[in-house]
């Protein structure tokens, strides 16, 4: 209001400029002057003054008119598949606690678009140690013999779910059998109680008899199934995970055709449109980060328009951050490397996270808790703010 | 957003085909133009209304913004696969005006940089900070950090310690930080006055509206805009900045055609955060879309993730960076120097030359995989034993060493059978990364 009182006289400053010789006066004049704003016209009764009246649009102009704010709309024909994770006693598993991932209205976090679920972590276990990176290493030393104890570690340190990597089945390491495998599946399965992910070693020859030996014993389980790509028998993965009750996860490398390629293919098999979760590959942080940024950008932007052969909640393996040699290798000029490793794979997952993944595979415990804070924090609009200002004194 | 048309700008050109802008048409000239590698001034015939016209056409949705000499802003789109990106984020650190080792920091700040695949990595300025309240010690801070000469935003919000700034600075076109509802009116005049650019800052997007619309509209050259990044409220933050984003490209909303300013600094306001929480503010904000940041960290652990995020997004998708293939001399090679295979991804061949310069003396051949690293040619079948057959003939490296043993990279180990037919060279795998090469070859290569 305050700047109203002192604008409105500058404007019969303005206009008194018109008359000649006056700019002497105009303090003393202006006294006189009373002023009416009404539907944008100006009365100005100082009659010996000025004419009677002024359209007020003529006299704004070297004022300043405020455009009218007509907030953006961000509304969606499509939404993304919503897929639950893990199943209780009643609906044929065992477990205590379930999930649901996906069902997005929005881009990730945009304005008004709800995240119906929260994006999970799931905390990666091996059944056999495999080389770490010191900075992981000495989180789970001790425990790195048994896949169980590890498993617990990683859900203490705040992960949502465990995926289970079986990389002793690969010929290369020990050639464990899959019957085998799917025994440690049981083991842990009996002893935690939330959803989880059973990944092969990536053999691509052994890989879908692991999968399904494991999708058998874990009937009915809802597990993900890790992973399904067009370069090996996804038939036989896509059809355990059919007649067993489980999720199959699609890996593709960086290409979006591939990804509906390899969607389609599943889903012509049979699968569901309920158990299908992509992996469109994460590329590092460094190191191809932003062909991922993109490649899913767009997976989920056109799955929102409506297409629906991409319109699946995303997985990432963000774990890959290990592999940047920023994040392991010793060198003073980089600074502290158990800071730089644990930031390198936060970073590469909460750039994931603002491009729509929904289920994130890691490793480091701070990286996890610090994704896990990030998305309490995102997923909701806070009251209280900080005294912003401040900053400029602090 | 359409894309903007070479047709539609060629429509607005003379006609002439003179050639006097340096190309040969006019429609030559407009490719340019939408290219941004040409400026509409080199056109000496463009006058009149065609030249306004065209450029308000070619003005970009988000208006570009010069704080010192480091141009920010002027985006076309909301996601690069769109078209790119095509100012990086400028990375401003915090300075207090009343810390005693000031001109150490400065100095700290500009002499920073990590090198990433022949790449510089820096910070692009610094922000100061009226800790004190003092005019009179403010200015006397960005005097030292003038002469660093690196582009600066004055922090104050007290329309007097920044004049007293900026009767010595107002020549480096310092942003003015800034403009909140209390002191609108002179900042606004200060920054008019001393031709400056001028932050608006509120967490309020109809303010921030109104605010940007009374400092355009009272002359100010330039705004950056500045909704506030809130640490106890980041899916706010992000919610301002995403709407200020698509008001611009989407609907050309004039207050909102500008720069974003974001502030992890300020993530130091909650009790208990530091450098870590300050990176993963910023390593949000560099997501989405801020064109400027201010931050107090120069902690490399923390810094170069986020330059690298930085370098990453703001890589240019529309061509895969390559490097000529060919072969390449690193140091003084003889010939019995060892001879190393990679591909021409750029990212590939500098990471392989970045480990043996200095430490190696040898030559690379560079293959042309059209831009691909080495596991996507293989995959791809882009990296092809004749192709490097060829090369070895052509560049005549059978001449040049005399032992006919190459290198390659562990992750082509599937191709050393199909190599050594088509070079007749003996064929050693090499370590998977190439930060291995020279003890691979200290051990594997003398025998
Ligand atoms: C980014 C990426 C892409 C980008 C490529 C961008 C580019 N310019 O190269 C795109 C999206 C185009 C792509 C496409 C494909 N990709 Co791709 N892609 C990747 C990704 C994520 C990163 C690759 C990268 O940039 N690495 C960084 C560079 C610097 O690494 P580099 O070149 O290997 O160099 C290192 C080493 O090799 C070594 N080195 C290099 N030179 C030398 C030399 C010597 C002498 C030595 C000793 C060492 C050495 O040191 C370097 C530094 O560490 C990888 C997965 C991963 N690894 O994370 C998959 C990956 C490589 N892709 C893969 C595949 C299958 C493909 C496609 C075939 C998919 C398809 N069907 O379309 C296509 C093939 C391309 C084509 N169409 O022709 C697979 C390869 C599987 C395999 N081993 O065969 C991978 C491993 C993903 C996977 N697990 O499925 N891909
Ligand atoms: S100088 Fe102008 S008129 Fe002449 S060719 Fe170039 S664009 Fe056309």
């Amino acid at each position: 209001m305050k700047k109203e009182e002192m604008r409105i006289p500058k404007l019969v400053i303005d206009a008194l400029d018109w008359l000649e010789d006056l700019k002497d006066v105009e303090e003393i004049e202006l006294e006189n002057v009373t002023i009416d704003v009404k539907n944008g016209i100006i009365e100005i009764s100082a009659p010996t003054l000025l004419p009677a009246m002024i359209e007020r649009e003529e006299i704004m102009k070297p004022e300043i008119k405020i455009p009218e704010y007509v907030p953006f709309s961000h509304e969606w024909p499509n939404s993304i598949e919503e897929i639950q994770l893990g199943a209780t006693k009643e609906e044929g598993g065992t477990r205590k606690k379930i999930f649901r991932i996906g069902g997005e209205t929005g881009m990730p976090f945009y304005p008004g678009s709800e995240m119906k679920n929260r994006p999970l972590v799931t905390f990666d276990v091996f059944d056999m140690p495999p080389p770490l990176p010191k900075a992981i290493r000495e989180h789970f030393e001790d425990v790195m013999e048994d896949p169980v104890a590890w498993a617990r570690r990683g859900l203490e340190l705040g992960a949502n779910l465990v995926t289970i990597h079986l990389v002793s089945t690969d010929p290369r390491t020990m050639n464990r059998a899959p019957e085998e495998a799917a025994e440690t599946v049981r083991e842990l399965l009996d002893n935690i109680d939330v959803p989880i992910v059973i990944g092969g070693s990536g053999n691509p020859e052994k890989d879908p008899l692991v999968l399904e030996a494991c999708a058998r014993t874990a009937k009915g389980e809802r597990c993900i199934l890790a992973s399904a790509t067009l370069d090996i028998d996804y038939e036989r993965i896509a059809k355990a995970a059919i007649e067993n009750n489980h999720v199959v996860l699609a890996w593709t490398s960086i290409d979006i055709n591939q990804q509906k390629e390899l969607n389609r293919k599943l889903l012509n098999l049979g699968l569901r449109r309920d158990q299908l979760v992509m992996d469109p590959t994460t590329a590092v942080l460094g190191y191809g980060i932003e062909y991922t940024i993109s490649v899913m950008q767009r997976m989920r932007l056109e799955g929102l328009r409506g297409d629906k052969e991409i319109s699946f909640p995303m997985s990432s393996g963000t774990t890959n951050a290990w592999g940047a040699r920023e994040a392991w290798m010793k060198r003073e000029d980089w600074g502290d490397r158990m800071l730089r490793g644990p930031l390198w794979e936060t970073i590469t997952g909460i750039t994931m996270l603002l491009c729509g993944v929904d289920l994130f595979m890691m490793l480091h415990p701070r990286s996890v808790q610090t994704l896990q804070n990030v998305i309490d924090q995102l997923s909701k609009i806070a009251e209280k703010g900080v005294e912003y200002e401040n900053w400029v004194t602090m | 957003m359409a894309r903007k048309s070479p047709l539609e700008v060629y429509k607005m050109l003379p006609g002439d085909n003179c050639g006097e802008c340096g190309e040969e048409t006019c429609m030559a000239f407009a490719s340019k133009l939408i290219d941004r590698d040409a400026k509409i001034e080199d056109c000496p015939r463009l006058k009149g209304k065609k030249k306004e016209k065209l450029i308000e056409y070619l003005t970009p949705p988000v208006r570009e913004v010069k704080i010192g000499d480091r141009t920010i802003g002027g985006e076309e789109v909301i996601y690069r696969h769109e078209l790119t990106y095509f100012n990086p984020t400028a990375y401003f650190v915090a300075i207090s005006d009343n810390d005693p080792s000031l001109e150490e920091r400065a100095r700290k700040v500009k002499s920073f940089v990590m090198e990433r695949f022949k790449t510089d990595l820096k910070f692009d300025g610094i922000a100061i900070r009226n800790k004190s309240g003092d005019p009179e010690i403010f200015k006397e801070a960005v005097e030292k950090v003038m002469e660093i000469e690196m582009p600066m935003i004055l922090c104050s919000f007290n329309p007097e310690v920044i004049e007293r700034a900026l009767e010595v600075s107002s020549q480096k076109r310092p942003l003015i930080y800034g403009a909140i509802d209390e002191n609108l009116e002179e900042m606004c005049a200060l920054a008019t006055n001393y031709e400056c650019p001028l932050a608006v800052i509120s967490s309020d997007l109809r303010k921030l509206w109104e605010l940007s619309t009374i400092a355009t509209g009272s002359g100010v050259p330039s705004i950056v805009l500045d909704p506030v990044t809130d640490s106890l409220n980041m899916r706010g933050t992000l919610n301002r900045i995403v709407e200020i984003r698509h008001q611009a490209i989407e609907k050309r909303a004039d207050p909102f055609r500008w720069p974003i300013l974001g502030v992890p600094a300020a993530s130091w306001l909650v009790e208990g955060n530091g450098y870590w929480e300050e990176a993963v503010t910023a390593a949000i904000l560099q997501n989405r879309f801020v064109d400027a940041m201010i931050l107090n960290t120069i902690e490399t652990w923390a810094i170069l993730p986020l330059l690298t995020l930085r370098q990453n997004i703001y890589t240019d998708p529309r061509f895969p960076a390559r490097v000529e293939p060919g072969v390449r001399e690193i140091g003084s090679p003889n010939d019995e120097s060892p001879v190393l295979l990679t591909t021409n991804f750029a990212l590939t061949y500098y990471a392989v030359e970045g480990d043996v310069e200095g430490k190696l003396d040898c030559y690379i051949i560079v293959a042309d995989t059209e831009g691909l690293a080495v596991e996507p040619s293989i995959a791809g079948g882009k990296l092809r034993a004749s192709d490097v057959a060829e090369i070895i003939k052509e560049n005549k490296l059978e001449e040049r060493v005399k032992h006919k043993k190459l290198i390659i990279p562990g992750a082509a180990a599937r191709m050393r059978g199909d190599l050594e037919d088509s070079t007749g060279w003996e064929v050693l795998v090499g370590p998977k990364d190439s930060s291995g090469i020279v003890d691979f070859v200290e051990k594997h290569w003398k025998k």
